[in-house]
């Protein structure tokens, strides 16, 4: 049975170039980076050369790149952080209502201990935050704005340099968790003028358990993890020696790709499927911006199908999906994302996430196309019946 | 050829290539987010679940009771800012000790910071031993947590943890223990122990750096640092290191496996082989730490008129590698904060080498270390002005 792996946004294969790269740093060059002789040194280097590369990826300095165990860590250190900072300038914090769960259980924590107020900037159809509401949400005691670059579930990119200018006018801070969207979009801390930005290697071809947080050099921000003075003081704990090489060399490896027009690729295919599904499945909706989303999501709402099933028939069919953020508890719960773009009810507890890769073939996604349309036929009527 | 000898498996060990071997088909085709509900996600979600049990058979734990981080340096911070959390209003006492690791010892400035509580440190005497009756001593009605290593990652003491645990919990307090140093070389049962919340790391036992663990005994209420998905029992969110949390089950299998198999007692010797070379070799030594109760594979040497920094620098241009303390602590120029503790006198205090072995360190190897070392010490104190042979 073939076997077609649709589920990009949850994880994706580490490229064969990084796993070479990580290789050496588990039996020969083991030694902790935070140690003086030649084994600690070298350890070092790997780390300081990692750190290069992402810095070059995201167009920032290498001492603004901090690293951490994943996207989620991150997440947290850019609120909390920012948060015990500052407290003495405010404690308001601005986020949207279809940020990952990382950042609103974090939110939702704060404010249940009372130690934040927030807001939540809705989206409209698209799932695009709605720009004007920032404008009237900043207040002064307003200290961070944290909005997505673009969303995980729906692939719809935000007009971050915009929302960075509005927070910006009242000199506050601005934080963007690009895990979605690196390696798919061309990401520029400093054409973006944002403060502190999220990465996940394991969502670019990188291991899982590493991220980083890049935070803008004049940023006043705390540690979230206490102890040694790892990460420059900045997030104690004996470094992820590996994981951290391979999330540089997945650095290095996406922007080459994004330079040479890797997306596009992947963009198209995902048009063909879309515009495919789109013609010979009737009552389906494309949740998610028409042109503003990037270019390896699609994610479809099939009305009159349970989704459950559906995806477990085409798991069954070798074809890995989900129903969107696998972070979830109860991943077949309503969306929270699709409720928030205000979907209607006879999308909203249907859809599926089908995320694409630079590996993923045009015969893949051909014989995903034929199971899907015969699949959701098969489901449909069997419902009548 | 230039030699290569690692002596600073107290910072970090080798990877064992069985442990790098479990992990590989995870960095490779394997590869699915292990939340995902498909058959590759489920799979995944597997061989999370059998290193945890693998991990929980090394501490004598139940699978439920081990929830797996990012480091060691996490699970202490959980261990107490998370049992802080827990007990807010009800309790605000918190005591460990004054030699504990930086992740602990840190995880205190944010509750002093904040004012959520009141902190005791117990002493240790020359050997960095706990005296239990200063514990006994040190408990109010308003104490909700002890958090004492099992042993010290400088020294290698090791704490009577059986008996502190049972002063805590007569009173019906959590008791931690950070068992980051222990982990592989003295067997550690946390049902024997009487331990509410325990932690170790994979890259002490052969295992890959970037993954620890905090077991949490069922009952024992904890609230989550790292806020997200519902990861580890909604305990700590955030994609899991897959390939990491199998090495660690590997290497916490390989672990107990030498832990049986008298791998200890052999480390121990060649140690013990080792320090009595030094000692007959070299005038002024102090070794640090307990004579007895120590770790098998430590040895920390203080050795008067020599710093233990440039010691260390010119044991690696040998090719031999040691540590002059924790490598957490690398980069502040104070003492030890360890033998300060332990009220090592001045001659000593700046002057130690941590010398730490494993089951690959051979008898040539040590013979090689005491060679060079001797006669570095004599190079190193024939140009100090404070040296006078006697």
């Amino acid at each position: 049975m073939q076997e077609v792996f649709l589920n990009n946004n949850a994880s994706t294969k580490v490229d064969p170039e990084v796993l070479d790269a990580m290789l050496p740093y588990f039996c020969e060059h083991y030694g902790n980076p935070s140690n003086l002789h030649s084994f600690g040194r070298e350890a070092k280097e790997a780390i300081e050369q990692a750190r290069e590369q992402v810095a070059d990826f995201l167009n920032a300095k290498p001492e603004e790149i901090y690293f951490t165990s994943g996207g989620t860590e991150s997440n947290n250190l850019a609120i909390k952080g920012i948060l015990r900072a500052n407290i003495d300038h405010g404690n308001h914090i601005i986020t949207s209502k279809i940020e990952h769960d990382s950042v609103l259980r974090t939110i939702e924590f704060l404010e249940k201990m009372r130690y934040i107020e927030t807001d939540s900037i809705a989206v409209d159809e698209f799932g695009t935050v709605v720009a004007d509401q920032l404008e009237q949400y900043l207040t002064n005691n307003t200290i961070l704005v944290s909005i997505m670059h673009s969303n995980n579930e729906v692939g719809t990119i935000q007009p971050i340099k915009k929302l960075t200018a509005i927070a910006h006018n009242k000199e506050v801070y601005f934080h963007t968790d690009a895990v979605a969207s690196a390696g798919k979009i061309p990401i520029d801390v400093a054409d973006l003028d944002v403060d502190l930005l999220t990465l996940s290697a394991h969502k670019f071809h990188g291991p899982k358990g590493v991220g980083c947080l890049y935070i803008k050099e004049s940023v006043k921000i705390e540690k979230i993890i206490y102890g040694g003075e790892q990460e420059r003081g900045m997030r104690a704990g004996t470094e992820n020696l590996a994981g951290i090489v391979g999330l540089g060399k997945a650095a290095h490896i996406a922007k080459n790709h994004l330079n040479r027009g890797g997306p596009q690729k992947i963009e198209n295919l995902r048009n063909h499927f879309e515009a495919e599904i789109t013609s010979r499945i009737n009552d389906i909706k494309i949740n998610g911006h028409p042109t503003q989303r990037y270019c390896s999501i699609l994610n479809v709402s099939f009305a009159a199908v349970n989704h459950q099933q559906l995806i477990e028939s085409l798991d069954q069919a070798g074809i890995k999906v989900s129903s969107g953020s696998v972070c979830e508890t109860d991943q077949y719960k309503t969306s929270y994302v699709l409720q928030a773009m205000n979907v209607e009810e006879k999308y909203l507890n249907n859809q599926v996430r089908f995320g694409l890769s630079k590996y993923t073939t045009q015969d893949e996604i051909n014989y995903t196309i034929d199971v899907l349309v015969n699949l959701v036929k098969h489901l449909r009527s069997n419902k009548k019946s | 050829m230039k030699k290569s000898i690692y002596l600073d498996n107290n910072s970090t060990t080798q990877v064992a290539p069985e442990v790098l071997e479990a992990m590989m088909p995870y960095l490779s085709e394997s590869y699915a987010n292990p939340s995902s509900l498909h058959s590759l996600g489920r799979k995944n979600r597997d061989a999370i679940e059998k290193a945890r049990k693998e991990v929980a058979s090394l501490i004598n734990a139940k699978p439920t009771e081990i929830i797996f981080t990012a480091s060691g340096s996490e699970a202490n911070n959980m261990a107490i800012r998370g049992t802080a959390r827990q007990f807010m209003g009800k309790g605000n006492h918190i005591i460990i000790s004054s030699i504990e690791h930086s992740s602990v010892l840190h995880s205190l400035d944010l509750i002093k910071k904040w004012q959520m509580g009141e902190t005791t440190e117990l002493n240790v005497n020359m050997f960095g031993s706990i005296d239990p009756e200063d514990l006994i001593q040190s408990l109010t009605k308003y104490t909700f947590l002890v958090s004492i290593m099992h042993s010290n990652n400088e020294v290698g003491t090791t704490q009577p943890i059986k008996t502190l645990s049972d002063i805590a919990h007569r009173k019906g307090i959590c008791f931690h223990t950070d068992a980051v140093a222990s982990a592989g070389k003295i067997p550690l049962d946390v049902k024997d122990l009487g331990i509410d919340l325990l932690t170790i790391s994979a890259h002490k036992i052969h295992g890959p750096k970037g993954v620890g663990a905090l077991y949490i005994k069922e009952g024992v209420k904890i609230e989550p640092i790292i806020y997200g998905g519902g990861q580890e029992q909604g305990l700590r969110a955030g994609t899991e290191n897959l390939a990491g949390i199998v090495g660690f089950g590997k290497a916490a299998l390989l672990a107990k496996q030498e832990l049986s198999d008298g791998t200890p007692a052999k480390i121990a010797a060649l140690r013990n082989y080792l320090e009595l070379g030094l000692k007959m070799h070299i005038p002024e030594v102090k070794i640090n730490g307990h004579p007895i109760e120590r770790l098998c594979n430590t040895l920390n040497i203080s050795i008067a008129y020599v710093e233990g920094e440039a010691m260390l620098m010119n044991l690696d241009l040998e090719g031999i590698a040691v540590a002059a303390g924790s490598a957490c602590s690398v980069g502040k120029s104070e003492p030890s904060h360890v033998l300060k503790a332990m009220g090592v006198q001045d001659k000593y205090i700046n002057s130690p080498i941590r010398i730490s072995l494993d089951k690959h360190n051979t008898k040539e190897e040590i013979d090689y270390t005491i060679e060079v070392l001797v006669k570095i010490v004599e190079r190193l104190r024939s140009i100090s002005p404070l040296w006078k042979p006697k």
